[in-house]
């Protein structure tokens, strides 16, 4: 299936190549150079190149292109999927997903591949069991095998493969034991210029960090689990529970894991916490525009949006701009045309605003195209949708584990027309 | 690299591994670090196991170019596939069979023959990955390949399902007759393979439901290709209307629960399959997972960020979801994304209005107003796109539209783009007589800059001057001619091509033949109008989700999706028989006064069984041989006792019309009895008067049936299923009662009893909306009414296969529903069984490595003598004892309800309250919970 992956930074570094079968020469990525470059940004590189002998199947996460070789018939999706795992599974392991760990820890990465394909087949990609293979690295563990030469691998085969709950290792002990769970919503929103909603909806996810000794057995339930029509669980997770009883159901595995994502779709009126009121226009004459954005607080719920961020794509012929903040800082990259107005906390008394004027380019046409508004914010202890955690039980162990829920909004792709 | 092989050839592990690190950096980076491989092969025995991993990587990368260097490793890979530990068996497997040196094929051949009959699911997983890898080395092994494929097919764990079925379909896909028999299996197993398994295996299943069902949206009715005297023919065909294989609906069922998968190529798997096979109606489903149709019209809408694939792919859905309903909002949307920066994109937004105009035919003149409003738009892309898609519009009405045409026509003198300049002289010639005055000054003008003009643009000159010719030859004769005869020197032959041909045929001579006559029907004939058409079109031969239908051309390796058959092959083939072959004949023979003869005919082997089983009891005559009918189809459990190869007895049925009713029947039949007799096996066997015959037969296999009547029975613990305040008074306990459930052996009884604490009567009382992991399956009870204060139990039958996973279901009365839930403990999912001391041994050897588990454990306090172990160790566990010689030892034995596994346990007591537990089981998970369920009652 997967023949070869080849890791490229942003500058167009092959930076790192591993081979499931025979090797396959680096300068077929010519290709994927090629169309990297027509793309323009990277992306808008196409998901599936194709050559004479082979197809490039490549994802872009953390500014590093993941390109695999294929050669024969396979589902793309399942190639991405894959990709992305690999991606997950660095980050699990090293922190961060980026060209400075993965060349830091060449050699785990290397271990690692090795696990997760065998002829181009995915064959252990749980977490759990990789990390039973191959023990992550710390700081002091590196120090010791330095010294000692003892390894980070596994000899036995760990016993989640041969179990029906591949995802938890076995004989987990902790001193304290604790289960956390983060309920993360991102609103998806599109606005037009008057500011009425265009389209709006939530996008979920409960991400999970359980440290339990032994095999607990955790239920999880909503006060309003109505609330989610569209779901997707880690396999962990009982269908059937679900589908009779809308609680969740599940033995988990060790760590940090995502519980779930969820959709909650435009039909259900989500709500807006902020509003944009901005005049953004170009004179006919004189190659300058007039740029004046005032952001306020709309349906907050009583808490306070933070990390407030404007982002805007000028046209190509804004040179620079003028501008004065009554809140924040702003800053315009004449390279690649970003103004981006970092806000910081909304504050309703005093609402942040910013005015100026643009200089374009002379001679040049005034721009038939307005750019839009991206937005981004947070907002703590709020799950915009509503949603809220009712209970966890645990079954199955003796021990009272310390339990706690996180709520947090954030802005996913929340643009603003003009 | 001198250094590296000095670290490579010290004795110090630590400098090994450094330096192993090092050079799979370089590998990693990819500098050639192939000089090294004799210093580093050297070390492919090391002890250290990331040194020996380190090496394998580097072998497996340098193996092919350093063939015989690599041979002085095969002999390490040889001896660790005898390996004790079977992560080591495994791993040597991987290497040896990734060496990809032709030399050691037979070598290679050897293991996975090897390996495939492993103890371990593990390295039968890793025997599944090397097939392919032998395979794509050298094809010859093919057969033998496929022998080892057929054989890991019939495995029956998860861990292996997904790699063997990928194996499947790199070496053999077209062998779908490896599938039949497996195919059930694969069904049931799904739910629990892992996700990349998952995708493999759908997809293959896919291909084949497509070759052994029919198409469930065939239009039922069968059209009159008879004449009158075959009438009688077609009104018999009409009636038979379209009835779903079961083992069709077994598939679509037992995916569905996956498209809450958080994997995407799984919930695309799936959603391919049902696209492909489902009945039209049901393909619904997957919309909501998907967001496919139209209440999800916005969640396609485009934002500035997206990428621009992305943004085609949107367009594309909004445009196909387009209709009257909705036109005015996804034409305002549209109106948005001409304004974009993006112009590829804008480009493909005006042409998806040009389709949404063509398809719905109340919006064309809106449509078209706002194209021309692009016209005069700064953008000369977005104005030639424009010019493009108006004109394939005006193609359909033109004489309502001769103001756009004159329009267009000024537009000659600015834009510049070749594809709308030629749409805007093809638009003038075929209207020319709309614009009589414009078109010919058109001409002049395209005359003067005909040399300059792109190769599309001239064609169209020609065109229009032909078509001039044609309809004002007073105005255009000249210009006609002076235009042809540039075009009969210029450099493109195929413009010199059409000049003569077009002179040829519009210009009379002697010479011009007939066709001359014609030369304006053939130019000026009406045109039909375009349609404009997806770019993603004709593809839909391919299977959805493929890399093919991507790409919309076959990749290598693809396998066609084949078209339904005709009629359907025979289902029976993917009847599953039990291993001892066993198959059966039964007749009934109904006596007077509805006694009945059971006769049993039993081949098994050689040896023939012969069973008169006299039944007295009419009532269980009808019914269990209902039951049995039924069963008999399902029939693809192993079983060993004597009464379930009575269930065998009708796996070679062939009674598809009659089954449904006599299931039906058969149902309620044995509800009445279940509510009067009870269910009490004890009672009907007793009267059963047996007559066994047979030349040889295991007698333990005969006994095991009766001795479960003798079975200890325990303390049998009640379990709450519904507590008296939340069930409104309606209290309800349950108990494992430990019998053998008669209707279905494979079932756990699950006796439950209602109490009921109101003042008024409970009615309806019955169950509904069962919830099962699939495989499993649940008898229900027949609805019963609860007078005020009163108690009644029933008996209900779970099939939990072999798994502790709850059975939920709703409990209704008359007014509420409740939720409820069965858990077995995993004792209860036994049953006795009986075995000699001697057949205890034998089997306990077969069950060794893996299947074992041994436990040290301190006796509790009361755990004083034998008799304590034995009746804790019953009461956890449904088993019965086995004798044993020693008195330190107690011995039990029993078997899976669902499977039939054996499950032996051993107690062995030592001085001073130690002992040790051991619990043989094939289910590993089985064994650990046991092994952890008895150590807790042994320990108290």
């Amino acid at each position: 299936m997967i023949h070869s992956l080849f890791l490229i930074n942003n500058a167009g570094d092959l930076f790192l190549e591993k081979h499931w079968k025979s090797v396959i020469s680096r300068s077929v990525c010519d290709y994927f150079f090629e169309a990297r470059e027509k793309a323009v940004e990277p992306d808008n590189v196409p998901p599936v190149i194709r050559t004479p002998h082979h197809y490039l199947i490549n994802i872009y996460r953390e500014k590093i292109f993941f390109v695999s070789v294929i050669q024969t018939e396979v589902p793309p999706l399942f190639v991405i999927e894959f990709l992305h795992r690999v991606a997950e599974t660095f980050q699990d392991y090293f922190g961060e997903c980026s060209e400075t760990t993965i060349k830091d820890n060449v050699v785990i990465v290397y271990e690692l591949l090795e696990e997760m394909l065998d002829n181009g087949f995915p064959l252990a990609t749980e977490s759990n069991i990789l990390k039973e293979l191959i023990r992550p690295p710390t700081i002091l563990r590196s120090m010791v095998n330095t010294i000692t030469g003892s390894s980070n691998v596994g000899e036995t085969l760990p016993t989640g493969q041969l179990s029906n709950i591949p995802w938890r290792r076995a004989g987990v002990k902790y001193t304290n034991n604790e289960a956390y769970f983060d309920v993360v919503e991102e609103i998806d929103a599109i606005l037009d210029k008057s500011g009425t909603t265009v389209f709006a909806e939530i996008q979920g996810v409960i991400d999970a960090c359980v440290k339990l000794s032994g095999m607990p057995d955790l239920t999880l339930s909503f006060m309003n689990p109505r609330l989610l029509d569209d779901v997707s669980f880690h396999p962990c997770v009982r269908y059937k529970r679900w589908e009779s009883e809308r609680v969740i159901s599940f033995i988990p595995p060790d760590g940090n894991f995502q519980l779930m994502s969820y959709h909650i779709s435009a039909q259900n009126l989500v709500a807006i916490p902020i509003y944009v009121k901005q005049n953004i226009s170009f004179f006919e004459t004189g190659s300058s525009g007039r740029l004046d954005i005032t952001v306020g607080p709309k349906q907050t719920m009583g808490k306070t949006v933070e990390c407030l961020v404007v982002t805007v794509h000028m046209p190509k012929v804004v040179l620079s701009a003028n501008l004065s903040a009554t809140q924040g800082t702003y800053n315009y990259d004449p390279v690649t045309k970003i103004l981006l107005w970092d806000i910081g906390k909304l504050n309703p008394q005093k609402l942040p605003n910013l005015k100026g004027s643009l200089s374009l380019q002379s001679g040049a046409p005034k721009p038939e195209e307005n750019p839009s508004l991206n937005i981004d914010l947070k907002i703590q202890q709020l799950a915009i949708s509503g949603l809220k955690v009712n209970r966890l039980d645990m079954y199955g162990e003796k021990y009272k584990p310390f339990k706690g829920v996180k709520y947090v909004t954030k802005a996913g792709k929340f643009q603003v027309r003009t | 690299h001198d250094d590296l092989k000095e670290m490579l050839d010290s004795n110090k592990d630590s400098l090994k591994l450094e330096a192993m690190k090092r050079i799979v950096a370089m590998i990693a980076r990819g500098k050639n670090a192939s000089d090294l491989f004799p210093a580093v092969v050297k070390n492919v025995a090391c002890k250290n196991i990331e040194v020996k991993k380190l090496v394998y990587v580097y072998l497996v990368r340098y193996a092919e170019e350093q063939q015989d260097l690599a041979l002085l490793s095969i002999s390490t890979f040889q001896r660790g596939l005898k390996d004790p530990n079977q992560l080591i068996r495994a791993s040597a497997l991987r290497v040896l069979s990734s060496i990809r040196v032709t030399i050691i094929v037979p070598i290679m051949m050897l293991a996975i023959k090897e390996a495939a009959s492993d103890m371990s699911p593990y390295v039968r997983k890793t025997a599944a990955h090397a097939i392919p890898k032998l395979h794509s080395l050298d094809p010859e092994q093919k057969d033998q390949l496929i022998e080892v494929i057929e054989k890991l097919l019939a495995d029956k764990t998860t861990l292996v399902a997904g790699s063997v079925v990928m194996a499947f379909e790199e070496v053999c896909p077209d062998r779908i007759d490896l599938i039949h028999k497996n195919y059930r299996k694969l069904c049931n197993l799904l739910i629990d393979v892992e996700e990349w398994g998952q995708v493999v295996i759908i997809n293959m299943l896919t291909r084949y439901a497509r070759t052994q069902f029919l198409n469930p949206n065939v239009n039922v009715s069968i059209t009159h290709m008879y004449e009158d005297e075959k009438a009688e023919v077609t009104t018999l065909e009409k009636r038979k209307p379209y009835v779903m294989d079961p083992d069709h609906r077994l598939l679509l069922r037992n995916t569905k629960p996956l498209l809450q998968s958080r994997n995407a190529a799984v919930v695309m798997a799936v959603a391919q399959l049902y696209f492909h096979l489902a009945p039209k109606a049901e393909v619904g489903i997957i919309a909501k997972a998907l967001g496919m149709f139209e209440p999800y019209l916005k969640s396609f809408y485009i934002r500035s960020t997206d990428p621009t694939q992305i943004k085609i792919l949107k367009l594309e859905v909004l445009t196909n979801l387009a209709n009257e309903a909705n036109i005015s909002t996804i034409l305002r949307e549209f109106q948005t994304y001409i304004k974009s920066m993006d112009k590829d994109f804008v480009a493909a937004s005006i042409q998806a209005i040009g389709r949404c105009a063509t398809n719905i035919g109340e919006v064309r003149d809106t449509c078209l107003n706002g194209l021309v409003q692009l016209l005069s738009n700064r953008d000369e892309l977005v104005v030639a796109e424009s010019v493009v898609v108006i004109k394939k519009l005006l193609q359909m009405q033109p004489e309502q539209h001769s103001d756009i045409i004159k329009h267009m026509a000024k537009l000659i003198d600015n834009i510049q783009v070749p594809m709308a300049r030629a749409s805007i002289l093809w638009l003038i010639g075929e209207y020319c007589e709309h614009v009589p005055k414009i078109a010919p000054d058109v001409l002049r003008k395209m005359a003067k800059s005909f040399t300059n003009e792109e190769d599309i643009v001239k064609l169209q000159i020609i065109n229009l001057a032909a078509k001039l010719y044609l309809t004002n030859s007073k105005q255009t004769k000249l210009l006609t001619q002076y235009v042809l005869n540039l075009a009969k020197y210029d450099q493109n032959y195929d413009i010199r091509d059409r000049a003569r041909f077009i002179r040829q045929l519009i210009v009379p001579t002697d010479k011009s033949g007939a066709l001359n006559k014609y030369a304006k029907k053939l130019f000026l004939a009406l045109k039909p109008a375009p349609v404009l058409e997806s770019p993603f079109k004709d593809r839909d031969h391919f299977q959805l989700g493929s890399l093919s239908h991507l790409l919309n051309a076959k990749a290598a390796g693809y396998q066609e999706l084949p078209d339904w058959p005709e009629s359907a092959p025979d289902p029976s083939v993917r009847n599953v028989e039990v291993k001892d072959s066993v198959c059966a004949e039964r007749t009934v023979l109904t006596g007077p006064e509805g006694a009945g003869v059971l006769l049993l005919q039993t081949t098994r082997g050689s040896s023939n069984i012969l069973f008169h089983v006299l039944l007295l009891h009419s009532h269980s005559e009808q019914s269990s041989g209902a039951e049995n009918r039924k069963r008999g189809r399902k029939a693809v459990k192993n079983q060993k006792s004597a009464s379930e190869s009575e269930s065998e007895s009708e796996s070679s049925e062939s009674e598809d019309e009659s089954e449904e009713e006599s299931e039906e029947e058969s149902e309620s039949d044995t509800d009445v009895r279940k509510k009067k007799v009870g269910l009490d096996w004890n009672r009907i066997l007793a009267n059963y008067v047996c007559i066994i015959n047979f030349d040889t037969f295991d007698m333990n296999k005969i006994t095991s049936v009766f001795s479960q009547t003798i079975a200890p029975s325990g303390l049998i613990k009640m379990y709450e299923l519904l507590h008296r305040i939340t069930g409104e008074g309606l209290a309800v306990e349950y108990c494992f009662s430990r019998q053998p459930f008669s209707p279905d052996p494979n079932m756990v009884a699950v006796q439950i009893q209602f109490t009921n604490n109101t003042n008024s009567e409970t009615k309806n009382l019955h169950i509904e909306d069962p919830r099962l992991q699939s495989g499993m399956r649940i008898r229900e009870f027949a609805e019963i009414g609860l007078q005020p204060s009163e108690s009644v139990t029933v008996v209900i039958g779970i099939d939990f296969c072999d798994s502790t996973q709850a059975a939920n279901f709703q409990l209704c009365t008359h007014t509420r529903k409740f939720f409820v839930s069965v858990q077995p403990p995993v004792g209860e999912l036994m049953t006795p069984a009986f075995l000699t001391e001697n057949d205890f041994k034998k089997e306990q050897g077969k069950l060794m490595g893996m299947n074992e588990i041994l436990e040290k454990l301190t006796l509790g306090e009361k755990c004083v003598n034998e008799h304590v172990i034995v009746e804790r160790v019953t009461a956890t566990a449904n088993l019965s004892r086995v004798p044993c010689g020693s008195d330190k030892e107690c011995r039990f034995a029993g078997k899976t309800v669902s499977s039939g596994c054996l499950v032996l346990v051993t107690v062995t007591t030592k001085e001073g309250g130690g002992a040790q537990l051991t619990v043989n089981c094939e289910k590993m998970v089985i064994g650990t919970m046991l092994v952890k369920d008895i150590l807790q009652a042994l320990s108290q």
